[in-house]
């Protein structure tokens, strides 16, 4: 009955000498102190805003805010965000609609295009339409130029949503009697909702954060008063003034999105239906719908495209540097490759802990960097320059500040990835390979590394990208002399050298590429990773 | 190979406690179950064998030799005890070569032969080798996964429910090569399971654990036949659980006077019978009579359950040929003895199981 005792009390190591003893637990909190430094550092320009705030007193703030110019600004700002997103929202669904659920020929094709003016980094779409038509300097330019840089980020949510809906419900629906429009309108387009949201608030924040677009159309939002307050007093409270409005606007907005969201719950979208919906036919409209995507695909494709290719002929004949061109290049591939590794080795610790010790405390990391990166670049950037020569002023004008920017606003691009892959990894692989004898260091090497490596990879390449076409907080921070192809498009097409600009645009614009073709591939896992930037959240769960 | 000898281990993760005072031994060469409802802390006593655990209190000792106790532990790595988890956990990077070579010292990772042999001894074609693991079946790679704890030649195999995500035709299957392949090996295994059959039909010894203790530990039919108490009664095995008055070494029951298996003071008992000890007759024979409720029907044989005119349920079990319907009313006989439990210890959820 009761099992044969033990052959003695005396405990002797199995292999002598070669024990370890318990000392607390068994994972030491370096990973958490990681992760914690890098939500600190993602919290910096935010805790700096703040700290100036309390620093100038409610009579400086008052001074600072309450005044006829911020109200301009909130005017200016504010419309332009409320028309973009309305716009956006409109096209978005509209080309949604028409690619997912319409008989159109070529529907495949037709998504490509509409995820590529991704590929023309806004400042560039920008440029491409004021060298064009330089009476565009107008709220009416602002509008057309943000909206067709932007449109894809509703598109893109929305295309994945129509993918996740159920056709079984369209068909219940027609089954009851109701028409094309009221399959949309009571059916469809409720079961959008989140999509729809999700999408208009990523828009809303860009266009909160663009800069450099707004800059070259001169028209003035909280951005370009920060830069222009900026270069003509360096770092006075004015500029933070600005950016703390700024601040608050999105913070609002992140605000508003958590309590709509919060109420109605997650819609489950892209879980995979077996039964593709069979396309509704558009009939006499069907030359319409063409026309019309093809008239978007012009205006935010082929115009900021052949605007470009124009100036490369225009200026090949004049201005090509050839050796300039290779040299900027150079820099900004090797200064992304650098950030790229940074940035996701200080994801490691917090999307490790988000996954292997869930819990308030990995959630609160995970969350500070989300919240951190989806402050405007130009304030990231303002609150680096000022903390930078007020309390490290050895580091000011080193790319070590340059590269803590870049980490700040792109980190939950490799997050997302990373703990994706993370999750891939579960501990079980690390015991069972410790029972087949493998050391802690050879664990790492032939198991956790190899798993991880997708995931790190894929952050990487985000981050990668994303800092080819860095313009706002490069043009701050980055070291007198060091050179990138958003910069050096920046000061050739401020001086109105369109000629000049046009081959750094193009070189961007083809590295942005191979990324554009990877979200239109898998809408939904990609967007994850570039809406965590600016949503101040994780991806979908 | 080895032995395994757990004594008086506690666990506790925080203030839950998971394992108290456990005491097992495992035979050299021996195979035992550890069988147990889930959460009774059995995937814990082995994650403490294994080494990716430590005991709060207790040791562990491998053939004699402490691997875990006051003040130490030995590395999960250097206790040359192989694991095969919960759906085989295979390295998803590695083809099944890659991952049967995993805990090989490095020169003979390489060697192919070794490999086949491997897979070989778990009953798979060599030609699995260059596959990933995911373009197996569910059963073949829990044979890849003992393949690849076996290579190193362990002391001993720890099988962590390797066959609870496995459909039931493929369950039988794989469980065979896996017991073929580990009396091939002459390993010593431990193998946690909440099936009793499994644990009833492959091991030399079943320990049975309940709330994080030991309750009992014995071969496969003393299990059976003399459960400690009727919990473990009702967990190993269909039973009928009757009411009982012992007088003179008899027990005196809604299903007559039944013989006792082993001795019993006088006075209220509750009596446990197999279901397959009951025999039925045509009314009208001897013995109380029972009216048939239901018959589940499973080919090779059935479960008759049988209400008596008290209202008492319980079932029998019959072969599949000649069998009462619904609504009958059939006599009942006792084929052997009754095991008594004295009501004073009876165990408190003690009750009739279908």
């Amino acid at each position: 009955m009761s099992p044969a005792a033990g052959p003695g009390t005396t405990a002797r190591p199995a292999v002598p000498g070669r024990f370890r003893t318990r000392t607390g637990p068994r994972r030491p909190p370096v990973t958490l102190l990681l992760a914690a430094a890098v939500a600190l550092l993602a919290l910096l320009p935010l805790a700096y805003v703040l700290a100036a705030m309390v620093d100038v007193g409610w009579s400086g703030v008052r001074e600072l805010v309450f005044r006829p110019r911020v109200g301009e600004l909130l005017w200016n700002t504010g419309r332009l965000v409320g028309g973009t997103v309305a716009l956006c929202a409109v096209l978005g669904v509209g080309a949604a609609w028409l690619v997912e659920r319409a008989a159109l020929p070529g529907r495949r094709v037709w998504h490509v295009l509409l995820v590529a003016p991704l590929a023309v980094p806004a400042f560039v779409n920008s440029y491409a339409w004021i060298s064009l038509l330089p009476g565009l300097d107008t709220y009416g330019g602002a509008l057309l130029v943000v909206t067709l840089s932007y449109f894809p980020f509703v598109y893109l949510p929305v295309v994945a949503a129509f993918r996740g809906l159920d056709p079984a419900l369209e068909d219940t629906a027609r089954g009851l009697g109701l028409s094309g429009w009221a399959v949309f309108r009571r059916v469809q387009l409720p079961q959008l909702r989140v999509a729809l949201l999700g999408g208009g608030l990523l828009v809303a924040l860009h266009v909160l954060a663009e800069f450099g677009a707004l800059q070259m159309l001169r028209y003035p939002t909280f951005t370009t008063a920060i830069y222009d307050q900026y270069r003509a007093t360096f770092n006075g409270p004015g500029a933070t003034a600005l950016a703390a409005v700024l601040l608050l606007l999105c913070l609002l907005l992140l605000l508003a999105e958590l309590r709509l969201r919060g109420r109605r719950g997650y819609a489950r979208t892209g879980s995979g239906v077996a039964r593709a919906g069979r396309p509704v036919r558009l009939g006499a409209g069907g030359a319409p719908a063409l026309l019309a995507l093809a008239g978007l695909v012009a205006l935010s494709l082929a115009v900021p495209l052949g605007s470009l290719a124009l100036w490369m002929v225009r200026g090949s004949s004049t201005t090509l540097d050839r050796s300039a061109l290779l040299e900027t290049t150079g820099t900004t591939l090797g200064l992304a490759a650098v950030a790229a590794a940074v940035t996701t080795a200080m994801a490691l610790p917090t999307g490790w802990l988000a996954v292997r010790a869930r819990g308030r405390m990995a959630t609160l990391l995970e969350r500070s960097t989300y919240l951190g990166s989806s402050v405007p670049a130009i304030v990231i950037a303002l609150a680096l320059v000022t903390v930078a020569i007020e309390v490290t002023p050895w580091i000011y004008q080193t790319v070590p500040v340059l590269l803590a920017a870049y980490a700040i606003l792109f980190l939950p691009r490799a997050i997302v990835p990373v703990r994706a892959a993370v999750e891939q990894a579960p501990p079980l692989y690390d015991d069972v390979a410790a029972s087949l004898g493998s050391s802690a260091l050879d664990r790492v090497r032939r198991v956790t590394l190899p798993l991880l490596a997708p995931g790190l990879g894929a952050g990487a390449a985000l981050v990668f990208l994303a800092v080819v076409t860095e313009l706002t907080a490069t043009l701050l921070l980055a070291p007198t002399g060091t050179t990138t192809l958003a910069t050096a498009f920046w000061s050739a097409s401020s001086a109105l050298e369109y000629g000049a600009a046009a081959p750094y645009a193009v070189v961007m614009v083809l590295l942005s590429a191979p990324a554009t073709v990877l979200l239109s591939r898998d809408a939904r896992r990609g967007l994850d990773a570039v809406t965590a930037r600016r949503t101040g959240r994780g991806p979908l769960p | 190979m080895s032995s395994l000898t757990v004594t008086d281990v506690t666990k506790s993760y925080g203030a839950t406690p998971v394992l108290t005072g456990v005491d097992l031994h495992v035979p050299e060469g021996s195979f035992t179950a550890l069988l147990g409802p889930s959460g009774c802390g059995k995937t814990t006593l082995l994650r403490l064998v294994a080494g990716f655990d430590d005991p709060d209190r207790g040791t562990v000792e491998v053939s004699g030799r402490a691997v875990a106790g006051p003040g130490m532990s030995v590395a999960a790595r250097r206790r040359r005890i192989g694991f095969v988890p919960q759906e085989g956990g295979l390295f998803p990077h590695l083809s099944v070569a890659g991952n049967v070579a995993f805990g090989l010292p490095r020169r003979q990772r390489r060697d192919t032969g070794r490999v086949r042999e491997l897979l070989r001894l778990v009953g798979l074609d060599a030609a699995l080798a260059e596959r990933s693991p995911h373009q197996l079946s569910g059963g073949q790679q829990q044979r890849v996964a003992l393949a690849r704890a076996l290579a190193p030649a362990p002391s001993l195999v720890l099988l962590d429910e390797p066959f609870s995500s496995l459909d039931a035709s493929l369950r039988e299957e794989t469980r065979q090569a896996v017991a073929d392949a580990l009396a091939a090996a002459g390993a010593t295994a431990v193998l946690v399971t909440h099936d009793q059959a499994e644990a009833l039909s492959m091991a030399d010894q079943v320990a049975v654990l309940r709330g994080g203790r030991l309750v009992q530990l014995a071969d496969p039919r003393t299990l059976y036949r003399s459960p400690h108490d009727l919990d473990v009664a009702t967990f190993v095995g269909e039973s009928v659980v009757l009411d009982a008055d012992v007088r003179a070494g008899r027990a005196h029951s809604a299903l007559g006077v039944l013989d006792l298996e082993r001795a019993c003071p006088d006075g209220p008992a509750r009596v446990l019978l197999r279901p397959e000890q009951l025999r039925l007759g045509r009314a009208g024979g001897s013995g109380p009579l029972a009216r048939v409720r239901a018959v589940d029907f499973f080919g090779h044989d059935a479960r008759v359950r049988l209400e008596l005119p008290s209202g008492v349920a319980f079932s029998a079990r019959l072969e599949g040929w000649d069998l009462p319907a619904a609504g009958d009313d059939v006599t009942v006989g006792v084929l052997g003895a009754a095991l008594p439990f004295p009501s004073a210890e009876g165990a408190p959820a003690a009750h009739v199981s279908a």
